[in-house]
């Protein structure tokens, strides 16, 4: 790892401040992605801005029909937290399904989707149920803030501060994991509510999608059912020494009709 | 260089490091706590896992900035007073450990978990060892002990 300098800012000014003196600044929150990133210097910040101590980016508080999660709260917290398990139980155990323990006691929901790796969990809940992403800036629409392969709407030193989930009337994430990192080899986020009919992929391809053609099915008949004889092409879709492109569009039917049943 | 002091094993601990150094690099090189080890450095196997403020976390994944101000717990902060930790006196009675690498970290692990829920169920068990690998017990005898400790700590 190459050295940088560290700085914890107790507030989001101050830690928008350090990154924009610095000459090429990189934000942290749980360092369960940048860590690993830095020791095999694939990065090499000048300066680190530690997040975790920013008191008003942490914590889950129910308001109206969301649930706001801010940023640098921990999985280990979504999947604990009593407001999430009631209002939105398909996310604490999307939650609760990431990694390990010791990755959930440090990784964060706003790390997560700012890194939006392709098999992440977070960026399927997230689009899946609709939700909204806060920054230090503005407000952006799940659907357009996933861009790509570790691709984000977010600019240069732009801050997630937190995401505000509508609460939804039913909704269920089933995922096949890959069984050594527990990383989605596909999974798949479906919900009905305030968000309309959304069926949301993860791992499948270079970025989280959604799949049209299950979602109006879904919305006419909410049931595997209705959703049996529709697939997603496979081309397109990642191919790796865990499953082939077939393999993974075969999975995201499966899934798809594992979360529906699930949701009931 | 950043100064970092922290509580380690109930005791002041501080000293002067990098940005870079990590929280296992601390305790193992400039407090000469070694119990804690490193088996991947990768965040994958577990062995290097401590407690910060009471979680289990893995130390070769946190900066030792990171861990200014909070509380540390390792493997050498569990036996009180020479008498060994349920849980450490389970891993050694029900034979849960072979080569023992990956021992402190599974021990550390496990005290989370019994910490959070009394009476695990086998699955329980075996699902919260997700993130510690042992390449040689199998893991039956780990689970084993870890149940046992969980009645024993039930008293
Ligand atoms: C062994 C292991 C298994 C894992 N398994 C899974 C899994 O099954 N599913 C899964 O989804 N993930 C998995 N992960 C990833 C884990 O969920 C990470 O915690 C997550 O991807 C990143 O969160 P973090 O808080 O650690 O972010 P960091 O590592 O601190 O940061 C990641 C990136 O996001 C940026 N960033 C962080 N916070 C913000 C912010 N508030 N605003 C803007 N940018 C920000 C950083 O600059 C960096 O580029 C695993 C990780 C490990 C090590
Ligand atoms: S050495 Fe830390 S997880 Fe393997
Ligand atoms: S006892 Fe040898 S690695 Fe677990």
């Amino acid at each position: 790892m190459y050295n940088f300098n560290y700085y914890r800012p107790l507030s989001l000014e101050e830690a928008a401040q350090v990154l924009s003196a610095a000459s090429d600044g990189k934000l942290m929150s749980g360092g369960m992605t940048l860590i690993p990133t830095l020791k095999q210097r694939l990065a090499n910040p000048s300066d680190l801005v530690d997040l975790s101590e920013i008191a008003d980016l942490s914590g889950i508080e129910a308001k109206g029909d969301t649930v706001v999660i801010g940023a640098t709260t921990t999985h280990a917290e979504v999947a604990d937290s009593e407001v999430v398990k009631s209002q939105i139980p398909a996310l604490a155990a999307l939650a609760e399904s990431i990694g390990d323990p010791q990755v959930r006691n440090r990784g964060t929901i706003g790390g997560s989707i700012a890194n939006n790796d392709p098999a992440a969990d977070y960026p399927a809940g997230l689009l899946g149920l609709g939700a909204t992403i806060k920054t230090d800036r503005r407000q952006i629409p799940a659907d357009d803030f996933f861009t790509g392969m570790f691709e984000t709407a977010l600019e240069e030193g732009e801050i997630v501060t937190a995401v505000s989930v509508p609460i939804p009337k039913k909704a269920a994430y089933a995922k096949f994991p890959n069984p050594a990192s527990r990383y989605a080899i596909v999974g798949v986020m479906v919900a009905q509510g305030p968000a309309g009919t959304r069926v949301a992929v993860t791992g499948a391809g270079p970025g989280v999608f959604r799949v049209a053609k299950m979602e109006t099915a879904l919305e006419k008949n909410f049931s595997a059912n209705a959703i049996e004889g529709i697939s997603v092409p496979a081309k397109g879709l990642n191919a790796d020494m865990h499953a082939s492109a077939d393999y993974r569009a075969h999975l995201v039917g499966v899934m798809a009709r594992r979360a529906v049943t699930a949701a009931g | 260089m950043p100064t970092v002091s922290m509580t380690v094993n109930g005791q002041p601990a501080a000293g002067e490091v990098e940005g870079r150094t990590l929280l296992v690099e601390f305790l193992r090189e400039h407090l000469g706590l070694t119990g804690t080890h490193v088996g991947c450095d990768t965040s994958q196997c577990g062995a290097c896992v401590v407690h910060v403020d009471g979680k289990s976390v893995k130390s070769c994944t946190l900066l030792a900035v990171q861990a200014v101000g909070t509380e540390v717990t390792t493997i050498e902060g569990l036996a009180t007073n020479g008498t060994l930790h349920p849980v450490q006196a389970a891993f050694k009675e029900h034979h849960g450990l072979q080569c023992g690498f990956c021992t402190p970290g599974m021990v550390m692990s496990a005290v989370d978990l019994l910490s959070q829920n009394a009476s695990p169920s086998e699955p329980e068990i075996r699902e919260w060892l997700e993130g510690n690998i042992c390449r040689c017990t199998g893991y039956h005898n780990i689970v084993k002990a870890i149940d046992a400790a969980a009645q024993a700590m039930k008293g």
